[in-house]
This record gives C-alpha cells, structure tokens and sequence, in this order.
C-alpha cells in the first residue's frame, strides 16, 4: 500500500457571525498518499480554500477549527503549537496560491523571497542559497535563471510569477503540496504549461499533491483521486475514472452535465448550469443542502443505474459498487432517491 | 536610481524657485516695508527717500531678480529691525529650531509607529483602544494647554525640568514632547491604516505559509510596504515642526527659527520674513526629496520604472 503523507479525519470550520455561525466546512475526512494528486472540486464557497488553510493551520483568526485527527506522515500535527507548525509550514508543506499577480511581495528580489526560505527550514545560505534558487527556477522552466533572481515581482510577467511561487514552494522538497486554484488567474496556454510543470514535478519528487479547482478540464488532466465538495461536504469521492464514468450523487452528475462536448453542442443549444446557489451556511440546516437546485435536466449520466451499498454507521453514506475507494454521501433521503441508484441492503 | 534623484531634484529646484516668486510677490503686495521703516512721524518725502534708498520703487520683477541674484550667493539682505544680515540671524537661530525638531519627529515616530503596528496586529484590543485614546487627545489637546500642564507638573510641583530657554538638553525635554505628541496622531493612524491593510494581502498569507516566524512576517515583509506612506507624512511633519513651532517656542522661550518669525512679521521686517520662508520652504522641499528618495529605496515599483 502507497504512504500515506495526509490524513485528515473530520475536519469541521465554524466561523462566528455576530449572532450566528457559519459552519464553513462540516465534518470533512481526506487523505492523500505519496505521489499522488487529489483535486478536491467545487462550486465557489464550498469551503475548498479553507480547507487548504485549516491544514497548514493559517485560518483567519476568527474561524474555529475542529478536527479529529490531522496526521502527516502517520505523525499528529493536531496539537502543534504556532512555533512547530511554522517549522512544518513551507518546510514539510508547501502552499501555492491563486493570486500569482499578488503573492509575492512588491519590495523584495526573488533571490531574497526564495532564499529566506531556504535559510529558515535548512539554514542555508549566501551563495550555496543561491545556486540552490537558480537549480530549482531552471527546473521550473525559468531559464536564463540568473538574471530573474535581482529582478522584482513586478518586473516579472504572471506566468513567471507563479512559477516563482512554485519553484519557491518545491525549494525545501516538501512532502506535501497544497495548490489553491494555481491556475485560474492565467491565459489558457499558461495554465497547461503550469499544470504540465506541476505533474511532472509531482513525479519527481513524489510528494502529494493536494490541487483546489473548479475546472473539471483540469481534474481530468491531473488528478488520481478526486472529491467533490458542496456545501462544506464531501459529496462524493472516488479515482478520477469512478467520477468521471460513475458518478452516483446527483451533483456530480450536474457539475459532469456542465461540460460542454465539442460535437455534442447543437448549435443554439444552452450550455448546462446548475441552478440555483449553494444554500447559506448560517446557523442550522433543517432541509436537504439541495433544495431548489434539482431542476436540472436528466443528462447521461442518469440512464447508468450503480449500486450502492451502506458503509456501517452512516445512514447516507454509500460505497458505490463495493469499492472501498469510490464513497457517495447524501443529505437526506431525498438526495438519496434522486441519485436514481439501486440499494443493496443485504451487503454490510 | 541615480537617474530617478537626479529628476526629483531638478523638480525640486523648481518647486523651490516657484514657492520664492509666489512669496515674494505676495509681500510685494501685502505691506509697504518704507512706510514700516520711516516710523508713524516720517512725512511723504521721507518715505519716498527711504523708497529710493532700499530700491522699492523699481519694478516687482527687478527686485525679485536683485534679491534672487543675491540670495544665491547667501546675502539674505540686511534685517530692518535687527540691523544685521538675515543670513546670519538665521543661522544663528537654526540650530535650537533644528534640534527640537529633530528630536520632536523622532519622538514621534518612535512614539507613533510602535504602537500603530501595535494596534494593527490586535485590532479593536486593549492596546488598539489605548493608542486611539492617545491619539484622539493629541489631535484634541491644544499644544499651549498641555505645554502649561507639562511645566505645572515638572516643573512646577516636581522640579525635574527647567521652566524654559534652551541651554541643556533638559531644557529640550517638555519642548519635544509637547511638538512631537501634536505630530504622533496622524502618523500612528497611518501606521495602524496601512499595516491593516498590508496584513490582509496575499504576499502576507505566502510568508505565513513559507514557514517564516511572525517577527519576520510582520518587520521584514509587512512594515516594509506599509511604511511607505508614512515616510511622505513624516517628512511633512517634521517640515512643519521647524518652521511652525512658533507656539511652542514661544511657550518656552526658545529662541528659534519659528519665535523669529513671529517676531519679524510683528516689526514688518521684511527681508527676514523673506529669507525665513525661504529657508522653511527649502527645508520642506529637502525633505520631501529625501522622503522620496527614501521611498524609492523602499518601494522598487517607484526605483525601476
């Protein structure tokens, strides 16, 4: 069996209002091996990029984290104070973000931002610090490097930046990679350069891969595993084929039904959307996470009828045709009869 | 960078050169200095002879030009109340002006800045409370009050500080708090504006998340781009702190740059008020170029354009 570099059991986000909670992320588990890439996909404010920052312990302030177990490497960072866990933040993992324009800082040299690194997790520096930056932009596809590391991040176009962010992330080998959407402030080419760039390095060093989106494009391009998330759940989880091929949550099936086919699209036809917006997560749910997002038209994916069978302990917990790898979770009884899928009661 | 301070001073010069013509005229226009010099009982042929004497009765344009000709090579001309040149009157109050400027900005930037970030990285804590309290009181309190309740207190009832003049260093204590405390507000607003705002952005998320320790997030990566503005405020402060201390050389008895302006502009004596806006407009000009030198030395968007 593969390493196991992540496991996360019931990871829960209350953030209090005046008055109120929103319970951001609800009793989430993920866990992800060496070498391998879960993308973790869903709609805006579903709590993916807080789920990112509840690993590495950077929550804003006023957000209350709960958790069961938070393990890397079989080992509990759960209980590490700020001073041990900044020891695992950028050291053991590492954390690539969104924003490229915005992530580096305006008045510090990328020699400067890169090397710091460098000197805190492995107290290296002066110039076996700087060969180490410019082997890594080289490998990031920076090259000539030498000249890029006076320069500032202005001077730098986005593409670059990012790959600054990611030559900057991989310069302590981390064993463990968080990716929040890397790709979505960048042009279409750049992005599969960068996506290309993130894999290859994966394999390299065999770290895990952690990438946040809402691009199902790139899920299919990169991912081993993926789990989708709505409303602060993990609806479904399963390999990149069991998703893509056997969706069973009936949101799966709409956010699959959202990808335009080349080919398939009549001309004048709609693309498909989902309706609806993901419910408010203040205070308590008393009805279905769904309600009023149901309307979708049936698609394909409806016709493939998959048998679900109860994990113990959970009543709307389903592993989908007997793998252990491939889990549906539901809401309520409704969600459950809308997946349309067979139940078999006699497996526990 | 060499480039960038070669083209701010250039501009600097010009402002300088325009601030001298506007203040030149506006004297020119405000008061008749050979009525001043004549004294109540001259009559009119006094007045016109003293006109003809000092040359006010040629065109603005040649006496700006005479005095700009003569300024540049350091003659300020003659005080008429003082009878001695204002280059020298000047230079002999400038030191008492300088040094409690010098030591009222850093007192508020040594005041003002700590407790700004302070506030920023708690805000609406305790301490956030207590430097918007001191702040509100600064900017409420009027500089001769609290400089009465200072020397009630030190000097008065506890005799720690001399009462006024400027002959030690004890003499400067009171002085610098009074000037400085004015000046601490706006740069501690600024301080705890900008390092909110800068604790909020993306490239602070990217330190936390690189494993580095508070102290370095929050002195290396944060201050650094929020203290930028506050350079500019500074400079401005400390510019208004050498030319505008009048009240509170007046209150102690220091004979500064700022009591001999008060005085001058009383006694109509013009070529002193003159060379003292010039020298006050230069020192804001200085230090306006030196804070955005400063700048483009911390912020390289402004350096490599």
């Amino acid at each position: 069996m593969a390493e196991q570099v992540l496991n996360i059991t019931n990871l829960s986000i209350d953030i209090p209002l005046s008055g109120d909670v929103l319970h951001a992320v609800d009793g989430i588990s993920v866990s992800v091996n060496k070498g391998e890439t879960l993308c973790i996909v869903g709609e805006s404010g579903c709590g993916k990029s807080l789920t990112s920052l509840a690993i590495m312990d950077l929550l804003p302030q006023k957000a209350i984290r709960t958790v069961d177990k938070l393990e890397l490497n079989g080992k509990s960072i759960l209980n590490y104070s700020d001073r041990e866990m900044s020891d695992v933040r950028g050291n053991k993992i590492g954390m690539i973000f969104q924003e490229p324009m915005t992530s580096l800082n305006p008045s510090f040299t990328v020699e400067n931002q890169m090397i710091e690194t460098l000197t805190r997790h492995r107290n290296i520096t002066g110039n076996s610090a700087k060969k180490l930056a410019v082997e890594m932009l080289e490998k990031v596809g920076i090259t000539p490097a030498k000249p890029r590391l006076k320069q500032y991040p202005h001077q730098l176009s986005g593409g670059l930046r990012q790959r600054v962010m990611i030559a900057m992330t991989l310069l302590c080998q981390p064993e463990l990679i968080i990716a929040d959407e890397p790709t979505t402030a960048l042009d279409v080419t750049i992005q599969a350069q960068i996506l290309e760039l993130l894999k290859r390095l994966q394999s390299d060093f065999n770290t895990g891969l952690i990438l946040i989106t809402h691009d199902l494009g790139v899920v299919a391009k990169i991912a081993d595993r993926v789990a989708v998330m709505y409303a602060g759940q993990i609806v479904e989880e399963g390999s990149v084929y069991e998703i893509f091929d056997d969706p069973s949550h009936p949101y799966t099936k709409g956010l699959l039904s959202c990808i335009p086919v080349p080919g398939k699209i009549k001309k004048g036809e709609r693309l498909g959307s989902i309706p609806g917006m993901v419910p408010s997560l203040i205070g308590k749910f008393s009805e279905c996470r769904f309600a009023g997002r149901w309307t979708v038209e049936p698609s394909k994916h409806d016709e493939k009828i998959t048998t679900l069978i109860p994990i113990k302990g959970s009543k709307y917990e389903f592993s989908v045709d007997g793998t252990t790898n491939h889990i549906v979770r539901f809401c309520c009884k409704h969600c459950l009869e809308r997946s349309k899928s067979k139940i078999n009661k006699g497996v526990n | 960078m060499f480039f960038y301070a070669f083209k701010r001073s250039l501009l600097a010069i010009l402002v300088a050169l325009t601030v001298s013509m506007i203040s030149f005229s506006l004297l020119y226009i405000s008061s008749d200095p050979a009525i001043a010099m004549a004294g109540e009982t001259a009559s009119d042929a006094d007045i016109e002879a003293i006109r003809e004497l000092y040359g006010f009765d040629r065109s603005i344009v040649v006496q700006y030009l005479d005095w700009l000709k003569k300024a540049a090579s350091g003659d300020l001309g003659k005080s008429y109340y003082f009878r001695t040149d204002v280059s020298h009157l000047i230079a002999e109050r400038l030191p008492t002006t300088m040094t409690l400027g010098l030591c009222a900005i850093i007192f508020a930037i040594g005041l003002a800045v700590p407790l700004g970030v302070a506030a920023a990285i708690r805000p609406n804590s305790i301490i956030d409370r207590v430097a918007l309290f001191l702040s509100v009181m600064g900017q409420a309190l009027p500089s001769f009050w609290f400089a009465l309740i200072l020397i009630v207190l030190f000097s008065v009832n506890l005799r720690w500080l001399p009462v006024s003049g400027s002959d030690t260093w004890l003499h400067f204590v009171m002085p610098t708090i009074v000037l400085g405390y004015y000046a601490a507000p706006a740069i501690m607003r600024l301080t705890r504006t900008g390092m909110l705002e800068v604790l909020s952005t993306d490239y602070i998320r990217t330190a936390r998340a690189k494993g580095l320790r508070p102290p370095v997030v929050l002195f290396k990566h944060a201050l650094r781009n929020a203290i930028i503005p506050v350079v500019s405020l500074a400079a401005v402060q400390f510019g208004f702190m050498l030319g505008g201390s009048i009240v509170v050389e007046t209150i102690f008895a220091l004979h500064g740059a700022g009591f001999l302006a008060w005085e001058s502009i009383t006694r109509n004596d013009l070529p002193t008020v003159q060379g003292l806006i010039l020298a006050f407009s230069l020192f804001y000009i200085i230090l306006t170029l030196i804070a955005d030198l400063i700048n483009a030395w911390l912020d390289p968007r402004i350096r490599i354009s």
